[in-house]
Order: C-alpha cells, then sequence, then structure tokens
C-alpha cells in the first residue's frame, strides 16, 4: 500500500522530524511505502503531485494547520496530533491502510496530474499560488462578512446600513453610531449583524495582501503585505490595489532576505531591519506611488460620467455597469457606484438600478459557472460559488473577489461583460430604484422589478458564459498542470 | 560552523524538580558556552513553547527548545536524569533531555542537522546508546557521529 503523510508542529525544530522518523519506520515495518512531508524549519520539500496521487491514504501528524490540505482531498485521511505521530505511529498507519481499504475505489481518483509537475513551477504558476495562498486566507472573511451583511439586509431591510452608518433613508434620518457599544441599542440586532460583517468585509484587502506576501515570503511577509493592504484600503485602490501590495511587500522581504548578515547580525534582521525596512517601503509606495494616481483617476472618471449624463440612456448604463464589474469594489466600481448614488440624490432613480442590478453580476455569474463548469475552478473556488449566490443576491460585489483575485486576467473581463449587459439591460427596461443597496431583498422599490430581473439573468449569463470560454481557451499547459500540481488553497 | 554540542554542553547528572528547572540547568550550560546570550529571555522563550504543547515524548524523552533571539549558534544541551523529570510524556518522567536552541534567523543547513537529531530520537539503539555512555565525550562523540557532518 502507498503512504503519504504530513508532519508539523508549532516551532518546527523537533517533532515535525521525529513523527516523519516514526511513520516511516512504522509503515516500513508494516511492509507499506510512505513518503512523509516534514512542514518543518529546515524548509518543506512539497510531495510531488504524482505520488500523492497515487496514494493510498494520507496521514497527517500535525498540531498546526497542514498546508495546502486540498492537495490530499478525496484520499481517506488519518490524523492526528504530531505526538500521536511519534508516540503511535504503527497504529496511524494501520488506521490508515484500514480506511484506504473500507474506502471504495471510486473514492480515491482526486487530481491526477495531467503532466507528473515536478515541484519546480514556472513563474506563471508561482504567481498563481501566491495569488491562490492570500485568497485562501481571504476566503473565511468574505464567507463571513459577505453573509453577516446579506443577512442584515434581509431580515433588518435596506435601512440597516443607514441605521448603523447614519444618514436619511426614504425619508427618515438616522443619526449615525458613534460609540459601537451602543449598536445593539439604536441599530437592533440586525444592525450588530451588519456592523460585524462591515468589519469583517474591511479585512478583506488586508489579509490578501498579507498573504499573498506570507505566500513569497514567509512570515516575514505578513506584516509589510497587511500594512500595504490596509493602505490599498484607505486610499480606496480596492483588492487590484491589494494585489499589487501583497506581491510588493513578498518581493521586498524576498530582496532583503538576500542580503547576507554575519550571525550576530542575523537576529536583528528578522527582528527589526526586515520589518523596518519592508513596511515603509511598501507603505510609502502605496500612498505616494499608488494612491495618489488613483484618486487623480477617480475624479477625472467622476468628471467624465458627469460629462456624459446626457448620452443615450443603455449607453451609461453599459458604461456604469462594466465600471462595477471592473474591480468589484475599488476605485472604478467606487465611482460608478457613487455617481448611482449622486443621481438617486438628485432624483433620477434609473441609474441607480443599472449599477446595482451591475454589482450583484458578478458573484452571480460566477456562481453559477462554478455549478455549470465545475472543473475550471478549484475546489475552494466552488465551495466560495455557493455563498457567492447569496453574496450576488445581496449586491455584496466582493463576493467575487475571490475569483477574480485568483485569476484577474480571465475573470475581470467578464464581470465587466455581465456588468455591462445587466447595466444597459436595467436601463433599457426603464427599471428604477430607490435605495442605494440591499440587493433582491429591496425588490420592493424598484420600478419594473420584471425588467430589472431580466437585466440581472440576463447580466448573470454573460458572466458566465465569458468566464468559462475564457478559462477553456486559455487553459495553457502550465494552467492545466499547475491546476492538478498546485496545492489550490 | 561551530559543533552542535561539545561535552561541556552535557550534564550526566541533571537534577532539577521539575521540567523548567531541568532546563534553566543546561541553558545554564549554553550560556557558559557563550551560546545564549540573555538565559531568561531563552527560557521564556523555551517556556512559551512548553505551553502550547509539552514536550515530552514516550520513550523517558524530553526536548524543550526554542527559536529565539537570544541563541547566537544552533546548539544542543543535553541532559541524564536518573531520577527522571516530568515532560507531559504520558508513559511518564524522561531521563534523557536535550535541549535545542537555534537562533531565530538560523540558516536552513542548521535547521536540517537539528531535524536529523530528531529522526535519531526515535531509534531505540540511539536511546541505548546514550544511556550507557560512559561520560560527556563519549555522548558527544555519540551525538556527533549520528550527525550529517
Amino acid at each position: 500500500m502507498k503512504l503519504v503523510a504530513v508532519t508539523s508542529c508549532p516551532t518546527g525544530i523537533a517533532h515535525t522530524y521525529m513523527a516523519a522518523e516514526a511513520l516511516e519506520q512504522a509503515a516500513i515495518a508494516a511492509g507499506h511505502e510512505i513518503q512523509v512531508e516534514t512542514q518543518g524549519a529546515a524548509g518543506a520539500e512539497a510531495l510531488d503531485p504524482a505520488v500523492i496521487a497515487a496514494a493510498d491514504a494520507v496521514i497527517f501528524a500535525a498540531d498546526v494547520d497542514v498546508r495546502d490540505k486540498d492537495r490530499f482531498a478525496g484520499k481517506p485521511i488519518v490524523s492526528g496530533g504530531v505526538k500521536r505521530g511519534i508516540n503511535h505511529a504503527a497504529e496511524m498507519v494501520e488506521e490508515a491502510v484500514e480506511k484506504a481499504q473500507a474506502a471504495p475505489a471510486s473514492a480515491a481518483p482526486t487530481a491526477v496530474p495531467a503532466a507528473p509537475a515536478g515541484p519546480k513551477l514556472g513563474p506563471g504558476a508561482k504567481l498563481r499560488l501566491w495569488l491562490m495562498t492570500g485568497v485562501s486566507y481571504m476566503l473565511p472573511f468574505v464567507a463571513a462578512g459577505g453573509i453577516l451583511i446579506a443577512i442584515a439586509f434581509v431580515f433588518g431591510g435596506a435601512e440597516i446600513a443607514t441605521k448603523v452608518n447614519g444618514g436619511e433613508f426614504e425619508g427618515v434620518t438616522y443619526e449615525a453610531i458613534a460609540n459601537p457599544t451602543d449598536i445593539l441599542a439604536q441599530a437592533g440586532f440586525w444592525g450588530v449583524l451588519f456592523y460585524i460583517g462591515g468589519l469583517a468585509f474591511s479585512m478583506l484587502v488586508p489579509i490578501l495582501a498579507g498573504f499573498i506576501a506570507f505566500g513569497m515570503a514567509d512570515r516575514m511577509g505578513i506584516a509589510p503585505g497587511v500594512v500595504g493592504g490596509l493602505i490599498a484600503v484607505a486610499v480606496g485602490a480596492g483588492f487590484l490595489g491589494g494585489l499589487v501590495a501583497g506581491l510588493l511587500a513578498g518581493a521586498i522581504v524576498m530582496a532583503l532576505k538576500l542580503i547576507k548578515a554575519n550571525q550576530a547580525f542575523q537576529g536583528i534582521m528578522r527582528i527589526v531591519v526586515i520589518p523596518l525596512v519592508s513596511v515603509f517601503a511598501v507603505g510609502f509606495i502605496m500612498l505616494v506611488v499608488v494612491g495618489k494616481p488613483i484618486a487623480e483617476a477617480q475624479s477625472w472618471l467622476t468628471d467624465w460620467l458627469a460629462g456624459l449624463s446626457g448620452v443615450n440612456a443603455v449607453l451609461l448604463g453599459l458604461i456604469l455597469g462594466a465600471m462595477m464589474g471592473f474591480d468589484l469594489g475599488g476605485p472604478v466600481n467606487k465611482v460608478a457606484y457613487l455617481f448611482g448614488v449622486g443621481a438617486l440624490a438628485s432624483g433620477d432613480f434609473t441609474v441607480m438600478a443599472a449599477v446595482m442590478a451591475a454589482g450583484m453580476v458578478p458573484p452571480l455569474g460566477l456562481a453559477l459557472a462554478t455549478v455549470v463548469r465545475g472543473k475550471l475552478f478549484t475546489q475552494a473556488e466552488r465551495q466560495s460559488g455557493k455563498a457567492a449566490w447569496l453574496l450576488g443576491a445581496s449586491f455584496i460585489t466582493e463576493g467575487a473577489i475571490p475569483f477574480a483575485a485568483a485569476d484577474p486576467l480571465r475573470v475581470i473581463p467578464s464581470t465587466m461583460v455581465g456588468g455591462a449587459v445587466a447595466g444597459a439591460l436595467s436601463m433599457a427596461f426603464d427599471a428604477s430604484l430607490r435605495a442605494p443597496h440591499g440587493g433582491i431583498w429591496v425588490i420592493g422599490l424598484i420600478g419594473n422589478p420584471g425588467g430589472f430581473l431580466i437585466a440581472i439573468l440576463a447580466g448573470t449569463a454573460a458572466t458566465c458564459l465569458c468566464a468559462i470560454a475564457l478559462k477553456t481557451a486559455w487553459r495553457s499547459t502550465a494552467t492545466a498542470a499547475d491546476e492538478a500540481a498546485m496545492p489550490v488553497i | 560552523m561551530s559543533d552542535l554540542i561539545t561535552a561541556d554542553l552535557i550534564d550526566l547528572d541533571l537534577r532539577g524538580a521539575d521540567r523548567h528547572e531541568a532546563t534553566a540547568v543546561l541553558a545554564g550550560l549554553l550560556a557558559a558556552a557563550g551560546r545564549v546570550t540573555d538565559v531568561d529571555g531563552f527560557l521564556a522563550d523555551v517556556r512559551a513553547r512548553e505551553e502550547q504543547m509539552p514536550t515530552g515524548i514516550e520513550g523517558g524523552i524530553g526536548i524543550p527548545h526554542a527559536r529565539s533571539a537570544h541563541v547566537t549558534a544552533p546548539s544542543l544541551a543535553f541532559g541524564r536524569a536518573a531520577q527522571g523529570i516530568d515532560f507531559g510524556a504520558e508513559d511518564g518522567p524522561a531521563d534523557l533531555v536535550f535541549l535545542i536552541a537555534a537562533p531565530e534567523g538560523g540558516g536552513s543547513e542548521h535547521m536540517t542537522i537539528l531535524a536529523s537529531l530528531a529522526r535519531k530520537l526515535i531509534h531505540a539503539d540511539f536511546k541505548t546508546a546514550l544511556r550507557e555512555a560512559p561520560d560527556a565525550e563519549a555522548v558527544a562523540a555519540l551525538i556527533k557521529q549520528n550527525l550529517p557532518s
């Protein structure tokens, strides 16, 4: 029988290797083959995907999370603490063998690599791996934050956002919540959900950036990545800004690590110099080099849109829709959204409807694509597709970010096309909307809801088809291989 | 690269009321050899690690360890405790105690050496040889022999 195992422990200098040795000894003694990946401080040599594919069962002896667990999806797994691997290795091996025998033969055919890709990844695959690392750590924030906000809208009504943030909604003025601990009294239970969800969402970009840098440069990458991500949020650069911040932070730390310091200086390097220099460099670049042009581009776009007000309504809807789908909550999306809110304030309700339709489409279209052509998506993406239905229906465009951050070049065109279709059709049907948010749950505030729904369905279909077409057409050999080779999320 | 272990890092009559005392004795050896700059800081790091999960392993082994900024060179201190010291292993106290000190930014070649030492500890014959070695020099030689150079 062929086994694979992963061992890891908090410090990664002792137990990881003891468990590896014990498992190897136990497996050999019992007449099985085993390969162990030690995720420790000596650097983990990743298991060859071909070896994983051929394995009959998997053993985890780990006290910290096994990295890239999805590589083993579908295999019979025995897991325990690292000490169990050391003290009771034979028992774990035996259990793994039993599980492998009990598993139906059909349960094992997971990711068989298209090409037996070695551990060396090309630059494209590496980049994708880094992005996927960031996305995988971001996903729980998207799911938790998005669903909390969606529930708040469903049960709290469209006014919940205004109740929490303050402002006027449908003629009622709400006071902003000055002290977060007053929120239950002032905005009610659904307001609490909205607030928590919003905070979770505010971490999307910092976590994305921090863990892209982590994927590139290990622990040292997290600080500059997170700080760069926070600045991306502060300057309104959205998730694309987060991608830039993360890659930048990772690259800077990788470069700093190349500096050879003598033994005495090495501790200082790690504890002070690298964090200090990398955080400053990333922060400075994000603020000054990235932030400023974005702000200028935004004001230029805003002026440009204002000049377009007279043009054909359908064309305006098309442009706004494409903008909504471009960066999914980023600067361009914000300009389009604020244009809709501005129109709302001046009594034009159709623009807001087009903007919301276009903002609902990206998560919906990608969710549909994961159902129609699941094979084009990683397992984690298929999972987040399930939440994306609810997020899209609630006009939480950010639900599409995990897809876009992992594969921007194919996903962003798809969300732009879908947004454009939805925006144009919504305008063509003359649908209107009196609330600046809420998604399908504020259908009561929508004029011509039938037309609005048709616009959303058409946009969803367009995003779905486009994403499938691009992912199929561009599935270069590198991607096909990395899909299997890559420890996707 | 300096040796991971030398005879003056070995205490064949290790005593201590509990694992923290025993660890402190071994840490003192490391400090005396100039391998640890701040004993208290280093012990705090070891203790933090120990609190995550006791480092005792069945078969009479305790391996307190830490990666710490107070360590100048990857080092191993070894103690034999005839009366046994509890390191939290399920089958009872440890009579072989390894204190592993790794610098915070240790290069991976050092880590590889520590990894192979950890692997050795699984083998009963290595443990037996450690228990039977007559003096500190013999223990140091035994450990060096079993590590990749």
